[in-house]
């Protein structure tokens, strides 16, 4: 999970249009007027700003909004995605290969790339790397992405003193076996997990390599005062020709959003991580220039209710409905100041299995009241909302329960702190909860990231992240399935296999999908780069290799 | 003296061993699991069981408590859950602006708050009495986030004398000790006055304003010394809870101090860095008060330890 401030991305294929043209003409010009002319080739640095401290830049360790694009510019993987968009390229790798069963993947390495300590790094790194995350002594939060290799659980347990599915051909080559075919483990090989560390450096950090990272990237570690800045430098010898563009860039921690709101404006903090201060937002979205330096982009983001189908009286399918039916979310759209789209489904529309055409259960409290009484529930009844006690959205839990008012339902908010909520939710006791500030945004942009560890009777279990404890065995049956479609003759019929078995979940009604974010981001007059890499879908908010200084 | 000195040292371990078992309960009786905070939202069940056995987390709480203590009796805190650094490092890195503005902070308070009393005190009753203590009211009650911004915005933005945030400089401590100085120098002001119209009250005043002592002697020499101990004594408190850190001006300023740190620990349920900074709190406002303590014999001679 990475904790969600505002965050977002922009849409690399066609489909995403709609979505633009939905959000207006605004939006769209905002993202036309990248304005490269000025720009330098390479050097000067920038300044960015956030509130919470950097925890730690390990990638194994690493899972948040500061860390996770500050380690994407310090290591890579053998997968990466194009710059502003969802799409998957290789990176470290130089070509790969998957074989016609689908199981195993042949990587060739790209040569004479150098770690910052100056040495090459070869596919024994990547081997090591990974089974870095699988080890339990890291305490890796990415150990569940990679159970799919051969092998992995004997290692696990301590059976076996290698993973079996890891092979290291030769120091440029390197195959991985999966124990069955696993269609998003290209993507997991690009999430911050499965990036390539020096097993030397590792140890000789002595268990604190999150605060002396060492890695290919574009940038390395120049100073680090802990609670005050991490400044990065330019590596020279990165393998992306002219790549970074600025020579140096600083992350300043503690800042207070609001001051440092003012501190852009003062050409002190070039980038505000935190994004625009609420009380700001309008101001500068309506503003001329202001407005020229603010980016928006769809976000691989859902904000949702769950409903405990495992609780009277949601056990009954026309009361979810109704509910679904309940809820006004254009109203809620404009509580967090238009900075989302409105959901009618699971997937955001980043996702190639969203279903363009499908309208969701409509907005109509009549109709809900009338099926509320079909279930026998012609009063209501009461029930409580879980929600984060942080804004927006307990005013967003306060409309929700507004809403369920008009249809009869009487709810209690319970309205607490981000680990009590996870909690409760974990624990089956909430009989709905608000997703918002602890959700899910995805890891990757495959439509499993959001059924399997969310949906699925697999995670279905206390302490799990499915909060609507939902289980639907044919479903489950058909998604394990269509996760075998691994072939790149088979990926279409896997959109759309995907598409039907979310558009299935919908039918049984354990969320009431809400709104899809927006990243939405603020940079000075002093950088610039493609409006895309400011709201990153995938480097995740920023992307920082892509940041150029404006002349 | 010596013996009221070790008498009081064995208080202060008492103190410490108590705050240390309080701390343990409750941040273990908090509603969220720190195993499963690590392991995120893709593991398995089997994973956080097995980060929960290698943090000890599984064994029963006098256990975990008993190896705690043993630990720390070795100056070991024991490792960040988020951070994975250990949390002498960390904090030590935040002990020195920690001490900064604290001390920076009290400055203030008693710049603020001892002239604002004593004015009060002599012109007791009257619309500057009144004035004084609205504005110690107003200076107490006054949200600290809003204040905090306030200074920022108008002398640090619009005028820019100060920076914007942030640690270094000695510039970069005035904002957020005037902060700090305006709520707590109303308390000083308060008790300030009404120690100073205890002290005003007595014969040996009138005796010297009788004598024709010049009036600024009297109130100096004859009343400020004897009314100086419940401000000495407030001087003793607040450097515990300073060095505690001051989340809120902390977080305003972006000042790297002990508070941020044990507040974002909070948020992520990261017990050891919660118990290593609380434990530190604890330390420094024990000493805070022992010195205070120590203090009263010099400044007033009819108080003997012993």
């Amino acid at each position: 999970m990475k904790r969600t401030h505002t965050p977002g991305s922009l849409p690399p294929r066609p489909r995403q249009h709609g979505v633009l043209r939905r959000l207006g003409l605004a939006f769209g010009a905002l993202l036309l007027s990248a304005s490269l002319v000025h720009a330098q080739e390479q050097g000067g640095s920038a300044v960015v700003s956030f509130q919470d401290d950097i925890s730690t830049l390990d990638p194994a360790i690493g899972y948040d909004w500061q860390n996770w694009s500050i380690i994407k510019s310090i290591f890579d993987g053998l997968m990466d995605y194009v710059p502003g968009t969802t799409e998957l390229v290789p990176h470290l790798a130089e070509s790969y290969e998957v074989s016609d069963d689908g199981l195993t993947y042949t990587f060739v390495l790209r040569q004479g790339v150098l770690f910052h300590n100056g040495r090459e790094m070869v596919a024994d790194d990547v081997r090591y790397s990974i089974e870095r995350v699988l080890n339990p002594e890291t305490q890796s939060p990415g150990q569940g992405f990679y159970l799919s290799i051969a092998g992995a659980q004997e290692f696990i347990d301590g059976a076996a003193d290698s993973v079996a599915g890891i092979e290291v051909v030769d120091d440029y080559t390197i195959r991985f076996t999966t124990s069955e075919p696993d269609a998003s483990f290209l993507h997991k090989l690009g999430l911050n997990f499965a990036h390539v560390v020096p097993q030397e450096a590792v140890e000789a950090a002595a268990g604190d390599f999150g605060h002396q990272p060492v890695g290919t990237g574009g940038f390395k570690l120049k100073e680090w005062v802990l609670g005050q800045r991490v400044v990065l430098e330019r590596n020279p010898d990165y393998f992306e020709e002219g790549l970074p563009y600025l020579d140096e860039i600083t992350f300043q921690v503690g800042v207070d959003p609001n001051v440092a709101f003012l501190r852009l404006q003062r050409g002190e903090v070039d980038i505000l991580g935190d994004g625009i201060p609420a009380a700001r937002y309008t101001e500068v979205i309506n503003d001329p220039v202001l407005g020229e330096q603010v980016a928006m982009g769809e976000q691989m983001q859902t904000g949702y209710v769950t409903i405990n189908v495992e609780m009277e009286p949601f056990t009954d399918v026309r009361v979810r409905r109704a509910l679904n039916m309940a809820i006004n979310k254009d109203r809620i759209v404009r509580i967090v100041n238009n900075r989302a789209v409105p959901a009618n489904q699971i997937l955001p529309p980043l996702f190639e299995s969203h279903a363009d055409d499908y309208e969701g259960y409509p907005y109509d409290p009549e109709a809900a009241r009338a099926l509320l009484a079909e279930a026998g529930y012609p009063d209501g009844f009461d029930t409580e909302l879980y929600a984060y006690n942080v804004a927006p959205n307990d005013r967003i839990a306060q409309a929700i329960q507004a809403d369920l008012a008009e249809i009869g339902v009487n709810v209690e908010l319970r309205t607490q702190a981000q680990s009590t909520v996870i909690e409760a939710g974990g624990a089956g006791q909430a009989p709905l909860l608000w997703s918002g500030g602890m959700a899910w945004i995805a890891d990757y942009p495959d439509p499993n990231n959001f059924y399997w560890p969310i949906l699925a009777c697999a995670s279905n279990i206390p302490g799990g992240w499915n909060w609507a404890r939902y289980c639907n065995e044919d479903l489950e049956a058909r998604a394990a399935r269509a996760d075998t479609l691994a072939r790149s003759d088979q990926a279409d019929e896997r959109v759309a296999e995907w598409r039907e078995i979310f558009l299935a979940i919908m039918e049984d009604a354990p969320w009431i999908p809400v709104f899809h974010e927006l990243q939405v981001s603020m940079h000075s007059t002093n950088v610039t780069g493609p409006k895309e890499i400011f709201v990153d879908p995938m480097h995740i908010p920023v992307h920082y290799e892509m940041v150029r200084r404006a002349q | 003296m010596i013996g009221y000195l070790a008498q009081r040292l064995l208080q202060a371990a008492g103190v410490l061993l108590g705050v240390s078992i309080v701390t343990f309960l409750l941040a273990f009786l908090l509603p969220a699991d720190p195993a499963r905070m690590i392991a995120g939202r893709s593991a398995t069940v089997q994973t956080v069981e097995s980060i929960r056995q290698q943090l000890g987390l599984d064994r029963p709480l006098p256990v975990q408590y008993v190896n705690y203590l043993g630990k720390l009796l070795r100056g070991d805190l024991g490792r960040s859950y988020a951070q994975k650094a250990e949390v002498t490092k960390l904090i030590r890195s935040r002990l020195a602006p920690t001490l900064q503005l604290a001390l920076a902070g009290i400055l203030f308070e008693l710049l603020i708050g001892l002239p604002a009393g004593i004015v009060a005190a002599l012109r007791r009753g009257t619309a500057v009495d009144q004035a004084v203590m609205a504005f110690a009211f107003v200076g107490v009650s006054a949200p600290q986030f809003v204040v905090g911004l306030l200074l920022i915005y108008v002398f640090a933005y619009l005028l820019p004398l100060f920076p914007l945030g942030g640690y270094g400089t000695p510039l970069h401590v005035v904002l957020p000790a005037v902060a700090v100085g305006l709520a707590g120098g109303g308390w000083y002001a308060r008790v300030t006055r009404s120690a100073m119209i205890d002290v005003l009250r007595q014969d040996y005043v009138r005796t010297a304003r009788a004598k024709g002592v010049f009036p600024a002697k009297v109130v100096f020499k004859h009343v400020l010394k004897n009314a100086v101990l419940p401000v000495v004594a407030l001087v003793g408190l607040d450097i515990g809870v300073f060095m505690g850190g001051i989340v809120i001006v902390e977080s305003v300023f972006g000042w790297p101090g002990i508070g941020q740190m044990i507040w974002q620990a909070i948020q992520l349920v990261d017990i050891p860095v919660i118990m290593g900074g609380v434990l530190v709190t604890a330390l420094f406002v024990v000493v805070g008060n022992l010195l205070a303590d120590l203090v009263y014999p010099v400044l007033d001679p009819r108080i003997r330890y012993s």
